[in-house]
């Protein structure tokens, strides 16, 4: 059975547990957001241990992006309160958060088309950092080799292909020397085989001690990489714990699946 | 009539409407924000310029040394206070505010300075020229059409080589994303104005000792830089200096059939160059 929302302290199983004594490096407590009348954040609350890999899933339209505009700092909360490194961000602009040390892929990618691949990285590690591009070239250097991008450095953004684009999107996102990195839809459109690629690079981050918080709609993606899995559904948190729990879940699977159990 | 001399006079003219087109490019590659104060924020240089070479009696190139930095400081200061302020996806809100501050500027300089006609003294250098073989040409064009020419080769290293350029263009590409990558795009934009009045103000030297300007100038050093900008192809640097070449050579030809035609014979081969190639020669073809 799958832990309530109101039971939300991480008990981690999966690939590389990380353990819940593990200092959290997210923390969010109540925290509300509408557009209008509608609620599109309701009273969300968890914990994310350092470490940790948490899949978010939902319907369309439960609000799943909308959590990461206000972890990043796009969206303003409404109510409640968002802490990163056990300090309150909650009214923290976002580039001081990315300074903080959160990266973020988009759904949709979004490179700077004129500029290479290769300068993409540097703009975002110069300035999500603050060091110089020589500081920083051999580092830029590093996450094209992780993220299977050498061949296509100097190829300007625009003419990637979708997988490269989404493969760019999680190296800028990597550039900026993420503590946390927040991945929305990045296998979303991708056949088979690309997914399995992408998810094998995304493992390998992982691995090598990113905390990361990833919305997927492609389940197989998800499981195989993150510990702990959060369900929202019209804003709310549902369900959260361990991925195999929380898909045996009669009320996951009628809400997320629409499966009559 | 129209001889080597006339196109090659026509090609140096050219050199100066780049310069005068080439700040006006930088700042709307960047922003997309068209300055139709542009012209009189040359005058404005050139201003500061004379009263550089009468207050502390330097020469105009040494003044420059004093006025490049601190027409940097005005265009930084504008962009930061004003200009950002207005930028948005609504193109009407700068066009209005730019255009207020060319009434502006143009009245503040006639207040200051009256409608006289006022010159940079350039000494010798004025006189000065050079025997091409083909035609006799003044030093004073060369050097400026030569300026120009470093000018554009300055700021493609500045875009293509620099951490700065880097992050112009990022800017220029989108913004919102930018800054979620730590960029602070108000500030990218304010050094950019600034950049584009280094060059207006070396643009301001030469529009200043090659002939008179007063206050009302402005509005007409916009036109010429918007053709040039235009006829070259948005965003091309290399096609501001074509576009300027071009303009510059339709004026001196038209000006040696008839004194009266020089301005005239620069707007038809702006307007004729736009029937042919309505983006421009050297539209960028990449992006």
């Amino acid at each position: 059975m799958a832990q309530t929302a109101s039971q939300i302290a991480g008990s981690g199983s999966a690939p590389e547990p990380a353990p819940d004594s593990a200092p959290r490096i997210l923390s969010l407590t109540g925290v509300c957001k509408s557009f209008g009348a509608l609620k599109v954040t309701d009273e969300v609350s968890f914990e994310l241990p350092q470490g940790q890999a948490l899949g978010i899933i939902g319907p369309n339209g439960a609000g799943k992006s909308t959590l990461f505009n206000l972890i990043t700092g796009n969206i303003a909360a409404d109510a409640g309160r968002i802490e990163f490194l056990d300090t309150d961000v909650t009214r923290t602009p976002p580039m001081s958060r990315c300074l903080m040390g959160i990266g973020r892929s988009f759904q949709i990618p979004q490179p700077f088309d004129k500029l290479t691949v290769f300068e993409n990285l540097l703009v975002a590690a110069t300035h999500g950092r603050k060091l110089s591009e020589r500081e920083v070239g051999s580092d830029c250097a590093a996450i094209l080799d992780r993220t299977g991008l050498m061949r296509v450095a100097n190829s300007p953004a625009g003419s990637l292909s979708l997988l490269q684009r989404k493969r760019l999107e999680l190296a800028r996102a990597l550039a900026t020397d993420p503590k946390l990195l927040l991945l929305d839809e990045i296998a979303g459109g991708l056949t088979d085989a690309e997914c399995v690629e992408l998810v094998d690079t995304i493992r390998a981050i992982h691995r090598g001690g990113t905390t990361i918080v990833w919305i997927e709609h492609v389940l197989h993606a998800l499981t195989s990489v993150v510990e702990r899995i959060l369900v929202l559904d019209f804003g709310r948190v549902v369900a959260v714990g361990p991925p195999d729990e929380v898909m045996a879940s009669k009320e996951v699977r009628e809400i997320y699946l629409g499966i009559e159990v | 009539m129209i001889g080597a001399d006339t196109i090659i006079q026509g090609v140096l003219l050219g050199g100066l409407y780049a310069l005068f087109a080439a700040g006006l490019s930088l700042v709307f590659g960047i922003m997309r924000l068209v300055n139709l104060a542009h012209g009189d924020l040359i005058v404005l240089a050139a201003y500061l310029l004379l009263v550089v070479t009468t207050a502390l009696g330097l020469g105009p190139f040494v003044a420059l040394l004093v006025a490049a930095p601190a027409m940097f400081v005005i265009g930084w200061t504008l962009q930061r206070v004003v200009l950002n302020r207005v930028l948005g996806p609504d193109i009407l809100p700068p066009l209005l505010v730019t255009f207020g501050l060319s009434v502006v500027l143009q009245n503040a300089l006639l207040e200051g300075f009256t409608n006289d006609s006022r010159r940079l003294r350039a000494g010798p250098l004025e006189t000065a020229s050079v025997d091409l073989g083909v035609a006799m040409v003044g030093v004073m064009p060369l050097m400026t059409f030569a300026s120009a020419v470093a000018v554009i080769l300055a700021l493609q290293w500045l875009f293509y080589r620099t951490e700065l350029g880097r992050a112009f263009r990022a800017t220029s590409d989108d913004p919102v994303t930018a800054s979620l990558m730590g960029v602070k795009p108000a500030s990218i934009f304010a050094t950019a104005t600034g950049i584009a009045m280094l060059v207006v103000t070396i643009a301001a030297l030469f529009l200043g000792t090659r002939a008179n300007f007063d206050p009302t100038i402005g509005p007409a050093r916009l036109i010429y830089a918007f053709q040039a900008v235009i006829i070259g192809g948005l965003g091309s640097l290399w096609g501001t200096l074509a576009g300027g070449v071009i303009i510059g050579v339709a004026q001196t030809v038209g000006a040696a059939i008839n004194p009266e035609w020089q301005i005239l014979a620069g707007h038809i081969a702006f307007l004729a160059v736009l029937l042919i190639r309505p983006r421009g020669l050297f539209p960028r073809a990449v992006d």
